[in-house]
């Protein structure tokens, strides 16, 4: 599967043993509704249903690559796992460094206080999500701070120690982010995401902002630091290469739901829907031999406060039948670790 | 270069610089290429290649504190060749080149619409600007103009156009706002067609949308199109002829089949290299190009590229390559395939 990591076999059953096997964040029903408010009294007319029903389970020391277009929930799903936001239902069952396993979705502030150095976020905007004002020392040191690193040589020490370990000088930690070009502003954020030794990492399109030839220093950067820290990865994008290139197994959101599961290998050799086939065609192939863009995908994404009856792809799939308007199709298992949301997954070939 | 056809465009030793408070910015430095007719001629480059800055200087569109310092463009009108850098920017000629035979799709079409106008009004307005290219001898009314919008709107693949001509950029979704965009681009039915990364704010099935409509328009008036984008995927899918930008150089080009197939220069080699294709082996350490991109005021001497090649050589340093042909369809400007340098 990978020349970097050993492949873990398929995820077991979730408990609270140290068992190699078992998976890290195991996400079950997970449910997000943003309120559609109107008039004076800001009455509740309806609501955005960005996430509804994302189930996947993420093992340790694997990447997940979350894939989907704008506004399919991908980046809502990773904001309820870090809890930046309550989500509606479901549950986030995350196993701790002790080996408990506790809900994130509905911990206690108090008691997800001290989860939060475990679980971290690589953010897409290099530019956006560093503080201006600080030097590198005070945004990389910052969560060491919070997390009760209150002696400045230490935090200094552990400064530089992360810089070196994503590739920067130490001598650099007195200057302030403005010196620095987007790769390297981008190793800046992703030396602060290790700051607290975490364990589960979201990275949400963290190369997307880079230009080509800085793209692949990162997402070496990425993979050498998965496999020596022992990371494990929850990668959110929407350019499907580079998916490909750094996840183990890929989930494929749409309207709020995930549609489709797999290895990756699986996923690119045989995709059981039609959105995920028809989303790998519609990637240019870097090779003017060979001709993409055939079968595009025709209309638009549904809005997901609207969306349409039975299967939400049904509009635009062109193997649509009439079952398909009125039955929602369930996330089913057609092969071993590769589940699917179509009615006719494993009988047809998208 | 080609002997037997005229180009419609052709850009000669052009240079634009930026004069600033922190110093000179040079940000495009000796780019010379052509266009063909009916030709869509792919420019790759990282940011700060200079790429967006060329074509602004086409358009004749550099605001202070930048500047055309040197070099020629020469637009083919009915009338005769004439040189864009020597035409007043805000002069009548100008104008009535800009938008109206050379006309631009932006990258952000949210930005690039009024949002207090709607879009209708605003291609109506630019037709009527430009109606002489719909109606020589006469002017065009506002309903005449109004037809020719829903005309190019439905060509465009908006359904229901009627309405959708009175609604505001703000009310449409992203492959709508870029169709209306090529819309609004084609209202003038130009000659050239400068798609500055128009699908790069946009998902990828949209981009697939629209890149299959720009490929379908482009063969239906045979317009020639300079399309300008970072993503090698998309100049591989809808060039015939790629232009690769380095720093405000042009470090290679050639037929697109060449470029990929047969790359000459360090820097297209490299940047071929670096990009995690759909066929490839994964989580596998990509090849990539050392360093970063060097700061618009330091830019290295020599040729620009040297700091990060794996090729350099002393030479490299001290002397600009120039653009030259290599094997029989490409030109590149590096020393591993000539000699040639550029005058100090």
């Amino acid at each position: 599967m990978s020349d970097v990591l050993p492949d873990r076999g398929p995820p077991g059953p979730l408990t609270s043993g140290p068992e190699a096997h078992t998976p890290l964040l195991d996400v079950r029903g997970l449910q997000k509704f943003f309120p559609i408010t109107r008039g004076f009294l800001q009455r509740t007319v309806g609501h955005v249903r960005a996430v509804d029903g994302v189930d996947f389970t993420v093992n340790e020391g694997e990447t997940l690559g979350l894939v989907g277009e704008s506004g399919c929930g991908k980046t809502t799903a990773s904001r309820c796992i870090l809890r930046a936001i309550d989500p509606t239902g479901g549950q986030i069952l995350y196993r701790t460094r002790t080996g408990k396993v506790v809900d994130l979705a509905s911990l206690p502030p108090a008691e997800l206080l001290p989860l939060r150095a475990e679980i971290q976020m690589i953010f897409q905007d290099p530019f956006g999500s560093l503080n201006p004002r600080m030097t590198l020392l005070d945004n990389v040191g910052e969560p060491l701070l919070v997390n009760g690193m209150k002696s400045r040589r230490e935090r200094t020490d552990r400064v530089a120690e992360l810089l070196r370990l994503v590739g920067l000088r130490p001598e650099f930690m007195h200057r302030f982010p403005h010196a620095f070009s987007g790769g390297q502003r981008q190793r800046i954020g992703i030396a602060r995401a290790l700051a607290t030794n975490p364990r589960l990492v979201v990275a949400d399109e963290p190369v997307s902002a880079l230009d080509v030839s800085i793209q692949a220093q990162v997402l070496n950067l990425l993979l050498e630091l998965q496999a020596r820290l022992k990371l494990t990865f929850l990668f959110v994008a929407h350019d499907l290469s580079v998916v490909r290139h750094i996840s183990d197994r890929i989930a494929v959101m749409y309207v709020g739901q995930l549609v489709e599961l797999a290895p990756t290998d699986a996923i690119f050799r045989q995709p059981l829907h039609p959105y995920t086939a028809a989303l790998m065609r519609a990637v240019p192939a870097a090779d003017p031999r060979v001709r993409s863009g055939d079968g595009v995908l025709s209309g638009e994404v549904p809005s997901p406060a609207n969306p349409p009856s039975g299967c939400y792809f049904h509009p635009r799939c062109r193997h649509a039948q009439a079952r398909c308007k009125v039955e929602a199709p369930a996330l089913r298992e057609i092969a071993p670790g590769h589940v699917s949301r179509c009615h006719f997954a494993g009988e047809m070939v998208f | 270069m080609s002997t037997e056809a005229q180009p419609l465009l052709s850009v000669r030793d052009l240079r634009v610089s930026f004069v600033l408070d922190e110093g000179l910015v040079r940000a495009v430095d000796g780019t010379s290429f052509d266009v063909m007719p009916g030709q869509v001629l792919g420019v790759v480059g990282e940011s700060g290649c200079g790429k967006s800055v060329t074509m602004r200087a086409i358009l004749q569109l550099i605001d202070r504190p930048g500047r055309i310092t040197k070099g020629e463009i020469h637009f083919r009108r009915d009338s005769g060749v004439v040189d864009l850098v020597q035409l007043s920017p805000r002069g009548g000629e100008m104008r009535d080149i800009r938008g109206g035979e050379i006309a631009l799709i932006p990258q952000e079409p949210m930005a690039a619409f009024s949002p207090v106008h709607t879009v209708g009004d605003q291609i109506v307005e630019a037709i009527l600007l430009h109606s002489h290219r719909w109606q020589p001898d006469r002017k065009l009314s506002r309903s005449e103009a109004r037809d020719i919008t829903v005309g190019l709107f439905r060509d465009v693949g908006i359904s229901m156009p009627e309405q959708r001509i009175y609604t505001y950029s703000w009310q449409l979704s992203g492959g709508l706002r870029q169709r209306a965009m090529i819309a609004m681009a084609l209202s003038c039915k130009p000659r050239l067609l400068i798609a500055d990364e128009p699908t790069t704010a946009i998902d990828v099935t949209t981009q697939a949308q629209v890149l299959a409509l720009l490929r379908d328009l482009q063969a239906r008036y045979n317009t020639a199109i300079i399309f300008i984008t970072h993503d090698l995927g998309v100049i591989a899918q809808m060039a015939s002829y790629v232009v690769v930008m380095y720093l405000g150089r042009v470090m290679e080009e050639g037929p697109v089949d060449d470029i990929f197939h047969a790359p000459k220069h360090p820097y297209t080699r490299a940047l071929l290299r670096s990009i995690p294709s759909l066929y490839g082996q994964t989580r596998v350490a990509l090849p990539v190009i050392s360093g970063a991109l060097p700061h618009p005021f330091n830019r290295p001497p020599g040729c620009p590229f040297h700091p990060r090649c794996p090729d350099v050589m002393e030479r490299c340093s001290v002397a600009v390559p120039r653009l030259m042909p290599v094997g029989t369809s490409q030109l590149a400007s590096c020393f591993l395939h000539h000699e040639e340098a550029e005058q100090a």
